[in-house]
């Protein structure tokens, strides 16, 4: 089950700067173990205790997993995950 | 063999239907659904028209009749100043294929007349027919579009990257008004990428350079400068003279307060946003679409914030963003095309690929779910606040 994750440029430093990285897991949150095994650190700036950080956003291909089904939200064999945080600059 | 003029028009009034301009008012008021047609001359539509009517010179019928009215079906009611241009015309658009035309006799001259409604549209003066004739010729703006725009109230949050171009474009299209909120002062590396600034102006305040610039593009714009930080005390009175937010601004804490206050007050917020080589792109329409706290509902603590130290930014992509949001504010305006509501455009220039991704109103959404927690404006603490990061 492989996983393209799109990873955005404030966490290309735990991706050795790469922007797609592949994971797998049944689930998002399977997914992200899976990720924070290869990058270390990762798993921290996109979960707290409870759940997905609130400035963070996952989306299944087109759609945030929070309307989906979370951090159980099932995945399947080429799905893309694109991690998108909130950004401010101007 | 040769016609004359009244065997033509003879002609004419046989194979067409008329109707009296009672019978006109009549369906105006019941509601019954047809396009009116007028088919005047450009400076006699400007003295004044019918309420809702679609206007085609009738010199420019054949060429525009299929752009403006589509449905060769539907009913149309076509009218000029006395009956006998709008008969000609009606006879035209049956040739074309058009099934259910009729025309008024006489016409607007004796509608005026009866002091039947009527409308006058904003007269453009000569030179704004000028300026803006590549609009004009858009039947999507026209002169009624145009009149919005010049009628219109823009605050642009930001004279730095994003708004330097949204700014431009905005003035350049013919927006009335153009409000700009910075308290920053104009430095030299700001012009990488803030085209609305020179060197000549390095050192003056931001919304003094800026209004120099529109105003050399643009001498009719009417720029409100707040040269002062969008705050919790300030934000009602900045915000309450405009009707749509362009957000360029560049922290967290502003990012939420524009979104709280916009909440509120119920006025759009085209927002954009950059970091380095990547920039975000949406149109919050409040309770109609999500707003920012729906997509994102708390800021990051400072220490999870996208560290300033990283910060940086290739110079031209706040041009594509800035202008992308100057677009949706014009459409907003206009009230023409779809929206970025409801969908976050990302744009990936070194990838230079955008994406589109879904966003939804959030039923929980502190600010504009089902229950509110947020009923006042909050000032979240500026945890990047170094000098020259707009």
């Amino acid at each position: 089950m492989a996983i393209t994750v799109r990873v955005p440029t404030q966490l290309r430093t735990l991706t050795e700067g790469k922007e797609e990285v592949t994971g797998t897991g049944a689930t998002v949150g399977e997914l992200i173990d899976q990720l924070e095994s290869v990058h270390p650190g990762l798993k921290d700036r996109l979960l707290d205790a409870k759940g997905i950080r609130r400035f963070v956003n996952l989306y299944l291909n087109e759609d945030d997993v929070r309307f989906l089904d979370g951090l159980n939200t099932r995945l399947k064999d080429s799905d893309t995950l694109t991690i998108v945080p909130a950004i401010a600059g101007g | 063999m040769a016609k004359t003029f009244q065997e033509i028009m003879a002609e004419t009034r046989r194979a067409i239907h008329e109707i009296s301009l009672e019978e006109l008012k009549a369906r105006l008021e019941s509601g019954q659904g047809f396009t009116l047609v007028d088919v005047r001359e450009g400076d006699e539509y400007r003295a004044g028209y019918i309420p809702g009517a679609v206007h085609i010179p009738r010199g420019h019928l054949e060429s525009k009749a299929e752009t403006l009215l589509p449905r060769k079906d539907a009913p149309l009611l076509v009218y000029c100043a006395g009956g006998t241009r709008s008969a000609l015309a009606a006879k035209t658009l049956q040739e074309m294929g058009y099934t259910h035309v009729e025309s008024a006799n006489p016409g607007f001259s004796q509608w005026k007349d009866r002091r039947y409604p009527m409308e006058v549209p904003r007269v453009l003066t000569a030179e704004q027919r000028d300026r803006y004739s590549r609009h004009l010729l858009l039947p999507e703006v026209g002169e009624k579009g145009q009149a919005k725009l010049l009628d219109a109230r823009v605050l642009c949050l930001g004279a730095g990257g994003l708004g330097a171009p949204a700014a431009l474009y905005l003035a350049a299209a013919g927006v009335g008004t153009i409000g700009l909120v910075d308290a920053d002062v104009v430095d030299a590396s700001n012009l990488q990428r803030q085209v609305i600034h020179s060197v000549a102006t390095v050192g003056m305040p931001k919304v003094d350079s800026a209004e120099k610039t529109l105003k050399g593009l643009n001498p009719e714009l009417n720029v409100v400068k707040f040269q002062e930080r969008l705050t919790s005390e300030n934000v009602d009175r900045i915000f309450d003279g405009f009707d749509v937010i362009v957000d360029g601004c560049d922290n967290f804490p502003t990012r939420y307060l524009v979104n709280d206050a916009s909440v509120m007050k119920r006025k759009p917020v085209v927002h954009g946003s950059i970091f380095r080589f990547e920039g975000q792109v949406t149109t919050f329409i409040p309770y109609e679409g999500p707003c920012y706290r729906c997509l994102y509902p708390e800021p990051p603590p400072a220490h999870l914030a996208p560290s300033c130290q990283e910060a940086g930014v290739l110079g031209v992509l706040p041009g594509l963003i800035g202008m992308i949001q100057a677009t949706e504010a014009i459409k907003l305006v206009l009230k023409i095309g779809t929206s970025l509501a409801g969908r976050l455009l990302t744009y990936d220039s070194l990838g230079m690929k955008f994406r589109e991704l879904k966003l939804r109103r959030d039923d929980g959404c502190p600010m504009c779910g089902k229950n509110p927690s947020i009923d006042h404006y909050i000032d979240y603490e500026n945890f990047c606040a170094l000098p020259g990061q707009s």
